[in-house]
């Protein structure tokens, strides 16, 4: 596992095991010291991420994001409905985080869970604050009928740095999103056109031609790292954030702005070197990130 | 550089006129109200109190943190600020010295009129002071706004927040000038003052104005923690004593 000179027989194999769950930090401690970590990632490096778009076949926009083992499912439903009076030509965004009992033990059906309402109410502030998504792509006629997308972002397994997965799943289903036709019917009201068989009997002109995507201009990706004295972590797993409790968590857009600077509190304080040097691990995590983003949707696009 | 006119004729450094008093609610083990202009909040503090709630630590004191808007029922904006103040509060506090325990700091918003999250920092603080629970040092919350042009604005008002492009709520240790005017530890050349524990942002800002925001937020702090070790020591010892 990353200890020098372990045998191979059981005896020191559970020595290990109990080391690591009786003296977690310790056993942490040996590691970084040698500069790696117990899954044998170099500190700066994140774990494996993968991204699927479309994973739910009824949603208007969905995508499917595991960083390491953390997964999340998020899915766009679009509903039209009429704008508020002080913003006559803009649609609206409602993003929802849940963590539903199957992904973590620490989580108890009734009972709610401290960080969903906080990542919740951070990927709205994050999504925004970045002006990823131009609300007034989403009027359909002004002052009538506007979109509002119903985001809703499940974690089906919590396995650390949960604001990064759930914020990759968000802007994968954003760019797989694909806006309904609509047309007016006789009493004046917008109804969504349904694919089949709609061919030759429509009575008014759709309002809008055809199924189109939204123009997502900066994209932003986010690293959460753990500060820990003068070791600075990339992309914790639970294990690792309940050991050492410093979070940091940068978000960049693709222009290299700063969309998000979040750190609350914790034991260790960041000083310029710490902000600078994550703000550097961030970077490149933004450019693997924006890779991977882009083979998923051209992957899309070819079926 | 433009200079920026601000509403209320402030330079773009001045904070406004701050107030601090203790020792207000008599049931509470130990309360401070904090105003910046014309935000104000109440904090109160219970503690400790035996025994931890079920997922934390028992071998460390623990923080509880509850956020009561002025009005409106208890939403997501609110959990989030309970979340970032226990995070914040549990790091500046030595949860070492009454394990298995738990600290109640209640926070009332009295009135909102920008930099309410500093605000609530500050009067917390003050309250836990107030209350005797062992901390290692103050915190001392400071927001920064960037106006479009790049310029750093201090404790800004709710106008001035949703004028600007961005802004940022810091917190930082507070600073050892006043005790020891000689200088301060130095952690890799810079004071211990200046890291940060807490750090939100808004809106969209680059990597250098961020670093500009820390920096103003850095000569913010060092007077905001002259004002707050003054106001805290005018109080005399012997009303330290509560009935538990």
């Amino acid at each position: 596992m990353g200890l020098p000179n372990v045998s191979g027989d059981l005896s020191a194999e559970m020595e290990v095991d109990a080391f690591r769950r009786l003296f977690p930090l310790r056993f942490y401690e040996r590691h970084l010291s040698e500069s790696i970590r117990p899954d044998a990632r170099p500190l700066g490096r994140a774990r494996d991420t993968t991204l699927a778009l479309g994973a739910v076949a009824s949603a208007d926009g969905s995508a499917l994001a595991k960083i390491g083992s953390t997964t999340m499912l998020a899915a766009i439903k679009m509903e039209v409905m009429s704008p508020s009076t002080d913003s006559p030509d803009e649609g609206c965004i409602a993003i929802d985080f849940h963590m539903p009992p199957i992904c973590s033990p620490i989580v108890r059906p009734g009972r709610p869970v401290e960080a969903a309402p906080v990542v919740s109410k951070q990927l709205s502030d994050t999504i925004l604050s970045s002006g990823m998504i131009n609300l007034k792509e989403l009027s359909l006629v002004s002052g009538k009928a506007a979109w509002m997308a119903y985001l809703d972002i499940y974690c089906l397994d919590a396995d650390g740095a949960l604001f990064d997965a759930a914020l990759l799943s968000a802007v994968a289903a954003f760019s797989h999103l694909q806006i309904p036709i609509v047309s007016l019917n006789d009493d004046g009201k917008i109804v969504v056109v349904s694919e089949e068989g709609e061919g030759g009997k429509l009575d008014k002109e759709p309002v809008n031609k055809e199924k189109r995507k939204l123009t997502l201009r900066s994209l932003p990706f986010s690293l959460t790292c753990i500060l820990h004295k003068n070791y600075i972590l990339a992309d914790p797993t639970a294990e690792e954030e309940s050991i050492m409790e410093t979070l940091v968590t940068v978000v960049l857009d693709s222009s290299s702005r700063l969309v998000s600077f979040y750190k609350p509190g914790g034991p260790v304080l960041a000083y310029t070197s710490a902000v600078q040097d994550c703000v550097a691990l961030t970077r490149q995590r933004v450019k693997e990130l924006k890779k991977i983003l882009d083979e998923a949707v051209s992957g899309m696009e070819i079926d | 550089m433009m200079e920026i006119d601000r509403a209320d004729g402030r330079t773009p450094n001045q904070l406004r006129p701050l107030a601090c008093s203790r020792n207000i609610l008599h049931r509470a083990h130990g309360s401070a109200s904090w105003s910046q202009g014309d935000t104000k909040v109440l904090a109160a503090v219970y503690g400790p109190k035996a025994g931890t709630k079920k997922n934390e630590n028992p071998e460390k004191a623990c923080i509880e943190v509850i956020w009561k808007p002025k009005t409106g029922q208890i939403g997501k904006l609110e959990k989030e600020y309970e979340m970032i103040l226990k995070r914040t509060l549990q790091s500046i506090c030595i949860l070492t010295i009454n394990p298995n325990t738990t600290t109640s700091v209640i926070v009332q918003v009295v009135h909102d009129d920008g930099a309410l999250l500093t605000c609530a920092i500050n009067a917390a603080c003050a309250a836990l002071v107030d209350a005797g629970i062992p901390i290692k040092h103050l915190a001392v919350a400071i927001c920064c706004c960037l106006a479009e042009d790049g310029y750093v604005i201090l404790d800004p008002t709710k106008l001035e927040e949703q004028k600007m492009k961005g802004f940022a709520f810091l917190v930082f240790p507070n600073s050892i000038h006043s005790v020891l005017p000689e200088g301060s530890l130095l952690v890799e050349g810079e004071p211990v003052e200046h890291g940060i524990i807490t750090s939100v942002t808004h809106g969209l800002m680059s990597v250098e104005e961020y670093l500009k925001c820390l920096e103003r937020g850095h000569a913010a702090s060092a007077k905001l923690s002259d004002f707050l070790r003054r106001s805290l020591k005018l109080q005399l010892p012997s009303d330290s004593s509560k009935a538990k």
